[in-house]
């Protein structure tokens, strides 16, 4: 495959089976190996349509700020892109997140604002849009929002899935932005009667979920349930132990979310084989587990590693 | 046995600190409702004229009871419901 610059290569990632993971021929997991993006996450797609998108509407011109709320893999693909493009980007991030994806940021020219660890990316948010407030001249994408999250996976990730396997009932991706499914789950759901789009959500421990009130959640802008036919919640000790069995039996060195997703597809297929129904259940590899090294995730026991991350955000 | 409930950091204000609690009920508001008998001021926090609130997050097992019933959710003995304030992620 030959393309024009680094920016024109992001998308067209393998779909691979996991023959081992899938409990029989008639029920089959797929992986979307998203972490064959040029940065190395499925983030790769949102920033890319959000700032061409922000380009096209005249908010992005040569030498403007970029402002961005993110825990991670968005600010280090928007830092990419701004590079390439000419643009200054400043991440809001919490303080809780991996050394690894701070020296990332670093090392292609981004800013990196810290928010308190407590709240996680709410906190972030809430900076990030004071920020903004402030500095009228800074464009913040804003990927919890911003259409273009969604559009890129609709337009781009949701095709590729459908065209390498037009057999695909179930799709089963990380919750964050809610970009991933929103986008993927309404392009399948517009082409395949009956698809199940299935959310499986971070839970992190304690110290994330540290908010003062009840009415200081955050909900995501572009979040539609309507779009999910349901959503589970993964502690880390399943996504950990989901991370490490994907490497133990496929072979795939994954990040944290991408166990939380497994975790969640391997529910569905057991659900499927249980009710003798055939299925073909794509989940998402968001990222590899490179950036995650240090968390110490892939070490000792799993009870060890569970502690180690208490307190980080894993996805 | 009982259902098993988990409460966030910010409501065990109303179970004394304590992580967990149990509670009985047919379905989920019953559940609330038997809750709020032990827990008083616990059920607003929760639930508002219209249903859950809007960030406050319930799980049966795992899995979002907004996809499974709502209050209307059937529950029962030895399953665990855990409550979570809505976080961002990204």
């Amino acid at each position: 495959m030959r393309f024009d610059s680094l920016i024109d290569s992001v998308g067209r990632t393998p779909l691979v089976g996991l023959p081992r993971l899938s409990p029989s021929g008639d029920v089959r997991i797929w992986a979307k190996l998203e972490d064959r993006n040029p940065t190395g996450s499925i983030k790769d797609r949102p920033a890319l349509w959000m700032i061409e998108q922000a380009e096209k509407d005249g908010l992005l011109t040569p030498g403007c700020t970029i402002l961005e709320p993110t825990s991670g893999n968005t600010g280090i693909s928007l830092a990419m892109s701004a590079r390439l493009k000419g643009y200054k980007l400043i991440c809001v991030m919490p303080e809780n997140t991996s050394e690894e994806r701070r020296q990332l940021l670093r090392m292609w020219g981004a800013e990196i604002i810290s928010s308190p660890a407590a709240g996680g990316s709410n906190e972030a948010v809430r900076v990030a849009k004071e920020l903004s407030a402030e500095h009228p001249d800074w464009v913040m994408l804003y990927q919890y929002g911003n259409p273009a999250n969604w559009r890129s996976h609709y337009e781009s990730t949701g095709p590729e899935i459908l065209e390498d396997l037009p057999s695909v009932t179930h799709f089963v991706a990380g919750l964050g932005t809610t970009g991933t499914l929103m986008g993927v789950g309404r392009f399948l759901r517009e082409r395949v009667p009956g698809v199940q789009i299935v959310a499986a959500e971070p839970r992190y421990g304690e110290l994330v979920y540290g908010l003062r009130n009840v009415d200081e959640g955050f909900v995501p802008e572009l979040y539609d349930p309507d779009v999910l036919t349901t959503r589970f919640s993964v502690g880390s000790a399943d996504a950990l132990r989901r991370t490490r069995e994907l490497l133990a039996t496929e072979g795939i060195f994954a990040g944290i979310s991408t166990g939380c997703a497994l975790h969640a597809a391997l529910g569905v297929a057991a659900k499927a084989v249980k009710a003798g129904t055939r299925a073909d259940i794509v989940f998402v590899v968001a990222d590899g587990g490179w950036k995650y090294l240090s968390t110490g995730a892939y070490e000792g026991t799993l009870d060890e590693a569970e502690d180690r991350l208490e307190g980080q955000l894993w996805a | 046995m009982a259902i098993e409930v988990r409460i966030p950091t910010i409501l065990r204000t109303y179970t004394d600190g304590a992580k967990a609690v149990e509670g009985k009920g047919g379905t989920l508001e019953e559940l609330i409702g038997d809750l709020e008998a032990r827990h008083p001021g616990i059920k607003d926090r929760l639930v508002d004229g219209a249903g859950l609130r809007r960030f406050v997050n319930v799980y049966l097992n795992d899995e979002d009871v907004r996809f499974l019933g709502g209050l209307e959710t059937p529950v029962a003995d030895g399953d665990t419901v855990t409550v979570l304030p809505a976080v961002a992620g990204g």
